[in-house]
């Protein structure tokens, strides 16, 4: 996407040059070592300095201030802007298919596979998480508190007709909950269920008017939770709570391959950036209201190879 | 400049959670964007309002009607449109448009324009036919009477083009599909205009400074009008 892509194209031999160290950098952080040592390398930076990266991304990572954190140091590393836009998990995704953007942070493991499958992106890695909890109004009327099944709360209050708001816009947070909602058996529908087209901010805003629940990731309740009466009601993995709420985000590079004009190398760059230990020792420790909202989970001992892949891809399987 | 204090008064009275030069930022992308958008605008459409007040050709009735009906075209479907021709796989993808200030000048261009035109239409069709005649008959070639007609018809023209930069710069739909709300990780906006950083604060619940940016859209609109009248009546009375 970078206006200035074409001079780098001109400086083939630079170009070379930043190639490798971007593939040294991010073939360090793959084997989870060395991190990003090729970003020092790259210190003389000609091939890239100037270029612009375009990164797609959901409402909740962009919303809580994470993105604008962390992003100064990697623009500082490299002498690039990072145009980060927040647009949900959906059109984030359909953006990247369009060859709009060259690189996808998302949440919802299901679309993320398909758009891998479909060939527009690669070099998946997990990236962080959080997780899902589901709030309500603290008179919690279909007396949903402190249960430890998710599906099992969504079906009280499918039962209770309480009031519910979902996201209805095809966002990782709306997948998630439409998933919840499978997973229990139940078919929501009728005018307790309320599917607001917003974001999580304004899906949380209409909730807190209308003292209805609502699901949505934990960092966007804690950085609004001072604005709102809401509450947490049954908790995600991170405080105990079911696993089935768990939030993980992963980061895809839009695949040269398909759309030649993607800035690959630049997202293989910032792919190694943000899953190198430092990058992600500063998603730890970014707080908000005193809370931590991302847990990284890039940098292991032990990696998942599956995280590379469509969930459950195997060499043997049909489509390998 | 009363812009510039619009800019650094606002954050004065009410204490803004952004950062130095933020909004100050999103103030002149706002600007840039619609001032350019209504210029390209005014160049095309009076030409265009000339040729339709003063020229009879098959189909003017059915242009007519486009030019009415543009008035009143959402603006999110004029930002799909946009979107659709200016990303990756569109007619103009090989320019690189998407999520840049260009494609939302783009967008208000294709958003100001039918305003400005049928308004423009109006003022000069106004204009008195013995001024015309007046004109032809001191020996005027078409050039000179459509100059004396622009002349006369100049009030009704800056009200076209008023109008025009109001539906511009108030406009949310177009310019958050195709410009993307992107500000820069320091806080400095690149494609984020006064009325989706507006959006951004509703979205997350900050409905006080999303209160705080849009009285600041309305002052800077307010001036924008003022100061067009003035200028107005300043050439009237120097007369």
């Amino acid at each position: 996407m970078s206006k200035q892509r074409t001079d780098g194209r001109e400086g083939t031999a630079s170009r070379r040059a930043f190639l490798a160290a971007a593939a040294t950098g991010v073939t360090g952080a793959l084997a989870g070592c060395a991190g990003i040592g090729g970003g020092q390398e790259a210190g003389n930076q000609a091939g890239v300095s100037g270029e612009t990266l375009t990164l797609t991304t959901t409402t909740s990572t962009y919303d809580t201030g994470l993105l604008d954190e962390i992003h100064t140091d990697f623009e500082e590393m490299y002498g690039v802007t990072v145009d980060a836009v927040a647009q949900g998990t959906g059109a984030a995704l359909e953006s990247a298919r369009n060859g709009d953007s060259d690189v996808v942070m998302v949440h919802a493991r299901g679309l993320e596979d398909e758009f891998m499958r479909n060939g527009y992106g690669v070099n998946r890695r997990d990236l962080m998480f959080n997780d899902f909890v589901i709030v309500g109004p603290e008179s919690d009327p279909a007396g949903i508190q402190g249960m430890d099944s998710a599906t099992e709360a969504l079906t009280t209050i499918a039962e209770a007709e309480a009031p519910f708001v979902s996201r209805g816009d095809n966002s990782g947070t709306h997948t998630k909950e439409l998933n919840l909602w499978e997973a229990a058996g139940t078919e929501p529908g009728g005018d307790w269920y309320q599917e607001t087209g917003t974001g999580m901010g304004e899906a949380l805003n209409v909730a807190n008017q209308q003292d209805a629940y609502t699901l949505s990731d934990r960092g966007t309740f804690i950085s609004q939770r001072s604005e709102i009466d809401l509450t947490i009601l049954v908790q995600g993995p991170i405080e105990d709570g079911p696993e089935i709420l768990a939030n993980p985000y992963g980061i895809m590079a839009v695949n040269p391959g398909v759309h030649d004009n993607a800035n690959y190398d630049l997202a293989m760059a910032y792919i190694g950036w943000i899953t190198s230990p430092g990058t992600q020792e500063a998603i730890s420790n970014y707080q908000v209201n005193g809370e931590q909202l991302f847990f990284p989970e890039a940098v292991s001992e032990d990696p998942d190879f599956q995280q590379y892949v469509p969930e459950g891809w195997s060499s043997n399987s049909t489509d390998g | 400049m009363p812009l510039d204090a619009v800019a650094q008064f606002a954050p004065a009275v009410v204490e803004f959670p952004f950062r130095e030069g933020y909004v100050s930022s999103i103030i002149y992308v706002s600007l840039y964007v619609s001032l350019i958008a209504v210029t390209l605008s005014t160049l095309f459409s009076v030409p265009v309002a000339l040729v339709m007040g003063f020229t009879d050709f098959p189909g003017k009735q059915f242009v007519q009607s486009v030019i009415n009906t543009g008035m009143g075209f959402p603006s999110v479907v004029v930002g799909l449109l946009v979107l659709f021709a200016v990303s990756n796989q569109g007619p103009l993808g090989t320019f690189d448009l998407i999520f840049t200030k260009e494609a939302m000048i783009i967008s208000q261009f294709v958003l100001a324009t039918p305003p400005i035109t049928a308004i423009s239409l109006a003022a000069l069709t106004g204009v008195n036919a013995n001024v015309r005649d007046a004109a032809h008959v001191l020996g005027g070639t078409r050039i000179d009477v459509a100059l004396v007609v622009i002349k006369e018809a100049r009030y009704g023209i800056a009200t076209a083009i008023l109008a025009g930069f109001g539906r511009a710069i108030s406009e949310v739909g177009s310019v958050l599909i195709v410009g993307g709300n992107i500000t820069s990780a320091d806080g400095i906006s690149k494609t984020r205009t006064l009325t989706t950083a507006i959006q951004l604060e509703a979205r997350q619940g900050r409905y006080e400074t999303a209160m705080v940016l849009g009285a600041v859209l309305v002052t800077l609109v307010l001036t924008i009008n003022a100061v067009v009248v003035r200028l107005g009546s300043d050439e009237v009375s120097g007369r």
